[in-house]
This record gives C-alpha cells, sequence and structure tokens, in this order.
C-alpha cells in the first residue's frame, strides 16, 4: 500500500468517524431532551394536572387546566388571522404577482420571519394593549396570528409552485378563468403541502412565550371571552419554573411534556398527511 | 381545394366592412399571422385554412414552430409573459384576439402531449369543464359523462370505476380520458399537440382511430413528429420549417409530390 493509499484511507475514516458523531450528537440531544422531559414530566402528569386550576401557592394537586384551554385560544386565534391572510398571500405570489411586486413581498415576508418573537411582544404591546388599558386573550392571539403569516404564506407560495403547469394549462384550455383555475384545480391540488405547512407553523407558535408576557399575560383563574387576561402553557412553564416551590417544579415540567407532545404529534401527523398524498407522476 | 402557400396566403379581402361570406367549408384561417417571444420572432408570415371536419396535420423538426402556432389558436401562448402575435386569425369569421378568451377556449379545445388528468375521479376529470361553464344538474353531467367517454372509446373500460382516481388508469387511458374531458364541452375545433408521443403503438392506434371517428363532430388540428402518423390519420398536412409554413396541402399531394423540395427532403428524411 503506497502512502497516498494509507493517507486517503485515513482520511476516509477520520471523517467518516466525525460526521457520524455529529449525527449521533444531533440525534442524542433531542433524545436527551425528551428522556428528561418524560421522566420529570411524566412523573407530575396525572388527572389533577388536566382538570384543575392552578392551586393556592404551597398547596399541592393544583393544575393547568386554564392554560391548556388558554393556548388552545390563543391558537385558534392565531389561525384566524395568520391563515387566511397567510394562504390567500401565498395565493398572490405563486399566481397573480409581476416580478417586482413579487419579489418585494417575498423579501418582507423573510424579514418578518425573521423579527425576533419579543420584538412582536412589544409591537402588540403597544398597539393592542395600551390602548385596550388591560392585557388579554385578543392581544396574545393577534401577536402570534402574526407571527404564523410569513411561514403560512411562504409554505403555501412553495405547495402551490410544486403543482405541474400542464395541470394549470389542463384547466385553461377547457375555458376556466385564472382564478377558477387556481381555486378548483391548482389549490385542491396543492392542499396536502399547504396543510402541512400550517400545522407545522401552529406547533412551532404555540411553543412562543416572550410576545405573550406582555400580551395575554397570565390569569390563575379561568379567563372568559377575548378580553381578558389568559394563561398558556409556556407562560406558565416561565412562571413555574422559576418559583421557589418544588410542586410548580414538576408541574412545569409536566407541561413541558404536553407542550412537546403537541409539537411532535402536529409533526408526525405533517408526515402522515404528506406521505398519503397524491404525487402527479403517472404510470 | 387548393391550398396555398404562406407567401401567397394574403387575403385580398379586407375583413371589417367587406360582405365576403365565410366559406362553410373553413373553420379557421390564419393570415399573415407573425408571433414574437419578446424581440425574437418565432413564426413568420404564417397563412393557411383550417377545413371545417377534416383533420389537419402540422409536421416538421423540433424546434419549427408547429406547436408555437397551434397554441396560438385557442391563446393558451397568454400564460407566457412575452408572447405577442400579429397578423389574423379567425374562428368562422371572428377575429379570435377580440373575442372574449374564455369562450374561444370553450370553442377550441386542446389535448396535450402528456395526458394531464386533473387530481380527482374520471368522473370529476369530465365534468369539470362542463362545472365551469355552469351546466350541472346531476343527470345531465352522468349522461354527458357517459357521452364523451364513449366518444372517447373509453367507455367500457371505466364505467364501472368512474369514481377512483384518474390517476389510477394506464397512460394511454389518462389521454384518453383528457379528450374525454376536452369534448365534454363540445368544442367546435379540437387541437392535438402530439397526443400519442407518450404512448404506446397500440395506444396510439386507439386514439388515432377515436379522432377519425370524431371528425363528425368537431375539426381537429394534430402537431405530429411522426410522419407516418400524419400520413396515416390527417386530411391535409401543413410542413413547418424555423417558424415558416414551407406547403400547406392534401395529405395525398404533400407526401406523393411535394411542391417543394425542403418538404421533399424532409419526407424522405434527409433531415429533421
Amino acid at each position: 500500500m503506497t502512502l497516498r493509499t494509507r493517507w486517503r484511507k485515513f482520511v476516509n475514516v477520520v471523517m467518516l468517524s466525525l460526521t457520524g458523531l455529529c449525527a449521533l450528537f444531533t440525534v442524542s440531544a433531542l433524545f436527551f431532551i425528551l428522556g428528561y422531559l418524560i421522566w420529570y414530566g411524566g412523573k407530575s402528569l396525572n388527572w389533577a394536572f388536566f382538570v384543575n386550576l392552578p392551586a393556592p401557592v404551597g398547596e399541592s394537586g393544583g393544575g393547568m387546566a386554564n392554560a391548556i384551554v388558554g393556548s388552545g385560544k390563543l391558537l385558534l386565534l392565531a389561525s384566524l388571522v395568520g391563515v387566511p391572510i397567510g394562504l390567500l398571500g401565498g395565493v398572490y405570489l405563486a399566481e397573480f404577482g409581476g416580478r417586482t411586486f413579487s419579489f418585494l413581498v417575498r423579501y418582507t415576508t423573510d424579514l418578518l420571519n425573521g423579527v425576533p418573537s419579543i420584538v412582536m411582544g412589544i409591537f402588540a404591546y403597544t398597539i393592542i394593549v395600551i390602548p385596550m388599558q388591560h392585557f388579554s386573550a385578543f392581544a396574545g392571539g393577534m401577536a402570534l396570528g402574526v407571527m404564523m403569516i410569513p411561514i403560512a404564506v411562504r409554505t403555501t407560495e412553495e405547495s402551490l409552485r410544486a403543482v405541474p403547469l400542464i395541470l394549470r394549462e389542463g384547466a385553461l384550455a377547457l375555458g376556466a378563468s385564472k382564478w377558477k383555475t387556481v381555486a378548483t384545480v391548482v389549490m385542491p391540488a396543492a392542499m396536502r403541502g399547504i396543510v402541512t405547512g400550517i400545522m407545522l407553523t401552529l406547533a412551532r407558535v404555540a411553543g412562543e412565550t416572550a410576545p405573550l408576557l406582555f400580551t395575554a399575560f397570565s390569569n390563575h383563574f379561568w379567563s372568559s371571552g377575548w378580553n381578558q387576561p389568559i394563561d398558556t402553557l409556556p407562560v406558565m412553564i416561565y412562571t413555574y419554573a422559576v418559583g421557589p416551590y418544588d410542586d410548580w417544579h414538576r408541574q412545569a415540567w409536566a407541561a413541558g411534556l404536553v407542550l412537546l407532545a403537541l409539537v411532535l404529534v402536529a409533526n408526525i401527523g405533517a408526515r402522515f398527511v404528506v406521505s398519503r398524498g397524491i404525487s402527479f407522476r403517472r404510470v | 381545394m387548393v391550398m396555398k402557400t404562406s407567401e401567397e396566403s394574403r387575403p385580398t379581402e379586407r375583413a371589417a366592412g367587406t360582405a365576403t361570406p365565410w366559406p362553410a367549408d373553413i373553420k379557421m384561417r390564419a393570415a399573415g399571422l407573425d408571433f414574437y417571444y419578446g424581440g425574437k420572432q418565432a413564426l413568420h408570415s404564417i397563412g393557411l385554412h383550417v377545413p371545417t371536419g377534416r383533420i389537419t396535420a402540422l409536421i416538421g423538426p423540433s424546434g419549427c414552430g408547429k406547436t408555437t402556432f397551434l397554441r396560438i389558436l385557442n391563446r393558451m401562448y397568454e400564460t407566457v409573459p412575452q408572447a405577442r402575435p400579429e397578423g389574423e386569425v379567425l374562428l368562422d369569421g371572428e377575429d379570435i384576439f377580440s373575442l372574449d378568451v374564455v369562450n374561444l377556449r370553450r370553442r377550441v379545445g386542446m389535448v396535450f402531449q402528456k395526458p394531464n388528468p386533473f387530481p380527482k375521479s374520471i368522473f370529476e376529470n369530465i365534468a369539470y369543464g362542463l362545472h365551469i361553464n355552469g351546466i350541472g344538474s346531476k343527470s345531465t353531467l352522468a349522461e354527458a359523462v357517459e357521452k364523451s367517454l364513449r366518444r372517447a372509446a373509453l367507455w367500457e373500460e371505466v364505467k364501472d370505476q368512474l369514481h377512483k382516481s384518474a390517476y389510477a388508469i394506464s397512460g394511454g387511458q389518462q389521454q384518453r380520458l383528457c379528450i374525454a374531458r376536452a369534448l365534454a364541452v363540445e368544442p367546435e375545433v379540437l387541437l392535438l399537440d402530439e397526443p400519442c408521443s407518450a404512448l404506446d403503438p397500440i395506444a396510439t392506434a386507439k386514439i388515432e382511430e377515436l379522432l377519425f371517428n370524431l371528425k363528425d363532430i368537431c375539426t381537429m388540428v394534430i402537431v405530429t413528429h411522426n410522419m407516418q402518423q400524419a400520413a396515416r390519420a390527417a386530411d391535409y398536412t401543413g410542413f413547418f420549417l424555423m417558424g415558416r409554413l414551407i406547403e400547406f396541402n392534401k395529405t395525398a399531394v404533400i407526401f406523393k409530390t411535394p411542391a417543394r423540395k425542403e418538404t421533399e427532403d424532409y419526407i424522405t428524411g434527409r433531415f429533421g
């Protein structure tokens, strides 16, 4: 074996090991977090967690029922804001935009995506909370909704672009107008990609904490309507984790586990939706 | 009827204001048609008549402009931003560039090179054209779907699977489905852009046969790179080369006694 061959083999082995180790580390990180959450959170997860309100300080047996419902309410409002705007904006970019305007819209969308979530929170605080003079679920939902828009726009646009031109031409050739083609052929064909994008967006936004600190704030009781402060899982995790009570810490872990479970379910669900999707290959 | 080549086809009648009656045996006519993609000219002064109730084939080597020309007939070039025709194209005497494009496309249908059924069921594919035109009562739809499938020689093969996905059938069947879909809106003209190029010989033969049977109900213009297909199936043939129409005549004349040397060279395989 010549020196060159030996060197080549050596480099191969080193690189393989290095890349393998990095991959392993990545996977380990996820499993480490999962493991911690399941271990600590699982211990505190019980029926009381899901149905009880937070107990008075120091007492045990409290739960996060209102936070779970609160997260749900905010996600609902966020979807009502983020999904239509994101969807229709994505449709415009993919189907109707002129070159300059589309470029501008895409660029600003990406910038909006990059705005730190705490800045979003301050923004919502200034625009909604201060005029209303109190924290509210409405403000929290709006902040999350605006955060959803850029991702929804981009995933919708990409899903629509993935629909082959020849399908659109088929519809146009039958006498469909541009909008009818988009609504009746292109969007149904892209629907799986769009739904996946929305599910992943929801999963991401469900865990955002910073904007909620200034908008939805917190509420240890049931919050009704949209004008009252409302509790959410991420904010509860924050509050409990830095508090002094063991019971609180346990509940924070449990909440973390619930949140992560939500994200995992959304991701796996999204993959499931995609894998059952119709491909455009034929024969 | 003697067909003229592009140089001789400039209309001697002017359209507006003259009472030249539109002959019944001609469905569409192009005259002095130029076509540009941005600054580049793709078609030069095309002039031909599409005879009613006949199959007209357009042949020529790759890139000669035959598909470009076909796509002008139903204004599909409009999906390309910088595409621009100049000249005259008439459908039953009406200028297609001033007709409502949706209306035009209902009267002039198109079948594409690769089968492109929508990701819906077979039934919904065929009913699509009817739906968007507002024809929609359930019983009418079912009848219309059956009629189209019969015309496309596909009914017997799919009558029990109408609600299955259109992708569950073979390529040849999908192409016949696309023909049925185009026929459902009862077009006066059917444009076919190399409809058999993606299919095997048996599927091709089935489609050629059904096209022959469609002559009673619509006029057809078919672009094909397969000369034998043109010779077999078409009544009239036009030979395109480098954006020009070199010769246009009855198929028998083009293939047996072509008037131009370029045509003869192409037919005998000396190039292209």
